[in-house]
């Protein structure tokens, strides 16, 4: 496998999909790419693409990263990242490593974003297309990697059809909800879970009636804001579920509200406020 | 023009599998272990195993069968695979010469719908429920290959799109005998069709009931229940189930199944509201009822992570 370049890494589905067209090199089983030393190339030529050359290394106090072993629903296999261990992150990568579009999580946090070295952690839920290691990564403010690694037992979650026609999956798209866990006081961290509705087609469902791709449209920017300071901004791919739910910790400003920007392939754009719950005894 | 006209007379089965004859097929005989039951006069139902479809079983996991009018034959459900399909299409001739006219897909999944190739010779009326088109459109061919993966591309068959719509309730007349249709909303999936057999008096809700076997969540779990909530107040009585023992009581073997779905309802909405996980919701929820189904390790998991899907979203 050669270098990937990142823009291709991130967005790369069907430079991936022609690619997979083209027959593997006779393979001994030492070097099948289903062994832990195929995994583990195909990680560092992908490490080398989306971080210029750095490597990260594991270090489960800073960065510990939660995956079920074997999904039960490959199109919605949930992942928790709890970052802390008093280091400061500044970003977070989450990788699948086979997956068609390997990046499909970058998030940069702000400063109500920051938990400054406090445990921090961050939920969401992916499509895996096969077998493959998860990779999640986090930058420290000097530049330094530090990253985790597990792997999932799950496929076929890229093109598994939607549940319904395509018309139902896209009804309601872009309507949000903004879940929060407990007292949010300015200053204190505090846990949201967003929800936002959208099929996130990734190009890979097909209908046998036309024979065509569903054509692929879906999330590639969330902005969440507090009163104006940025909690995250995320960078997704169409690796993302259907209806994405992400769950984040943030640190409260005095007044609010939190303010979530949604982009999608499309130029689908939508935003809503949503008022810090008011305390209640 | 008569070369013209050769070509044009390649059958339809010909025509989807390039002339193959099905009947040697090596392991098309291995679906012949089972046995059909006339568990109502003219009505005749073969049990599926309660297990995943397997190269052993064929696919053969639901419960099949057919029902025989005067003029014509009405195919419940056609199997879980084609070697499934062919081997109900030789019992039917075995009971009678009567047409084949008409084939139910009682809704979208796999162990329902692949048998439906092996009647495609019969032309029958394909029937299904208004959403079955566009549901097989979008998984048809996605099932279609992981079946291949299971049983091998010989044993599958084509996916076969349904030629009558069935948008609210329907009668289709066998000859003296009536079998009235009726299309659900989202339940078990949103392409659930149920039959009722006049002559008999005799249910067949397909995968709207489940007996024994866990029940698989696909469509919607607050419609689910209360499709079988209005079900249970109509009075019906002797029922195939789509998996399960061939005849049941209706009422007992609903209560069952709306048991599961209140409790897995129940906890998933708990865990919603504390603002849970998916995570924690498949361990903890419905694990009263472990002992009450087989194969509930299989699919609890995934109805709980279906459940919360939708319920988070209410």
């Amino acid at each position: 496998m050669k270098m990937i370049p990142r823009r291709i890494a991130v967005l790369g589905f069907l430079v991936a999909s022609l690619a997979a067209g083209t027959p593997a090199i006779a393979e001994t089983p030492d070097s099948s790419p289903d062994s832990p030393a195929a995994r583990e190339a195909r990680w560092r030529d992908l490490e080398k693409s989306v971080f210029d050359g750095r490597t990260a290394t594991p270090d489960r106090k800073i960065i510990a990263l939660e995956a079920p072993t074997r999904a039960e629903d490959a199109s919605l296999v949930p992942m928790t990242i709890t970052l802390g261990g008093g280091e400061r992150i500044k970003e977070l990568y989450l990788i699948i490593d086979d997956n068609p579009a390997p990046v499909a999580a970058h998030f940069t946090f702000g400063p109500a974003g920051d938990s400054q070295g406090l445990p921090h952690i961050v939920k969401l839920r992916v499509r895996v297309n096969s077998y493959t290691n998860v990779h999640s990564v986090a930058v420290l403010p000097d530049g330094h990697l530090v990253e985790d690694v597990k792997f999932v037992k799950a496929s076929g979650g890229c093109s598994a059809p939607m549940g319904e026609s395509d018309e139902e999956a896209t009804r309601g798209m872009g309507e949000m909800r903004l879940k929060f866990s407990g007292v949010v006081a300015p200053g204190a961290p505090a846990e949201a879970t967003l929800m936002v509705k959208h099929p996130n087609f990734n190009g890979m469902q097909m209908n046998q009636l036309t024979r065509v791709f569903t054509p692929a449209r879906f999330i590639d920017r969330i902005t969440v804001k507090d009163g104006g300071a940025l909690v995250f901004d995320l960078e997704a791919s169409l690796s993302l579920a259907t209806n994405p739910v992400l769950s984040f910790d943030f640190i409260p400003q005095p007044a609010g509200p939190v303010t979530v920007e949604v982009h999608d392939t499309d130029g689908g754009h939508w935003r809503q406020d949503f008022a810090h719950p008011s305390a209640t005894n | 023009m008569p070369l013209a006209r050769g070509v044009g007379r390649l059958t339809r089965r010909e025509a989807f599998f390039g002339g193959a004859c099905l009947c040697c097929l090596p392991s098309l005989a291995r679906a012949e272990n089972f046995a059909i039951e006339e568990i109502a006069p003219a009505v005749f139902m073969r049990r599926g195993v309660n297990r995943e479809a397997s190269p052993e079983n064929l696919d053969a996991i639901a419960n099949i069968g057919f029902i025989v009018g005067d003029d014509a034959v009405l195919v419940t459900e056609s199997g879980g695979s084609l070697a499934d399909g062919v081997w109900l299409r030789k019992v039917i001739r075995e009971k009678t010469a009567k047409p084949i006219k008409y084939v139910v897909l009682s809704h979208v999944h796999p162990d329902h719908v692949f048998g439906a190739g092996a009647f495609l010779d019969d032309a029958p009326t394909y029937v299904g429920h208004a959403k079955l088109g566009p549901a097989l459109a979008a998984r048809g061919d996605y099932y279609r290959r992981r079946l291949i993966d299971v049983l091998g591309e010989a044993n599958v068959g084509p996916v076969v799109m349904p030629t009558k719509i069935v948008a609210a309730r329907e009668e289709i007349d066998l000859g003296g005998r009536i079998v009235a249709l009726q299309a659900h909303k989202p339940a078990h999936t949103t392409s659930d069709l149920s039959m009722f057999d006049r002559a008999s008096g005799l249910f067949l809700p397909a995968d709207l009931l489940f007996v024994g076997r866990i029940p698989s969540l696909d469509g919607s779990l607050t419609g689910w229940i209360a499709e079988l909530e209005a079900l249970r107040a109509q009075g019906l009585g002797k029922t195939v189930p789509g998996h399960g023992p061939l005849t049941v009581d209706f009422p007992s073997a609903c209560e069952k199944l709306l048991r599961y779905l209140k409790i897995l309802r129940d906890g998933v909405r708990a865990e919603i509201d504390r603002n849970g996980t998916i995570e924690r919701a498949i361990e903890t929820v419905a694990l009263s009822e472990k002992d009450r189904w087989t194969l509930f390790d299989d699919y609890n998991r995934r109805n709980i992570t279906e459940a919360y899907r939708e319920l988070e979203w209410q």
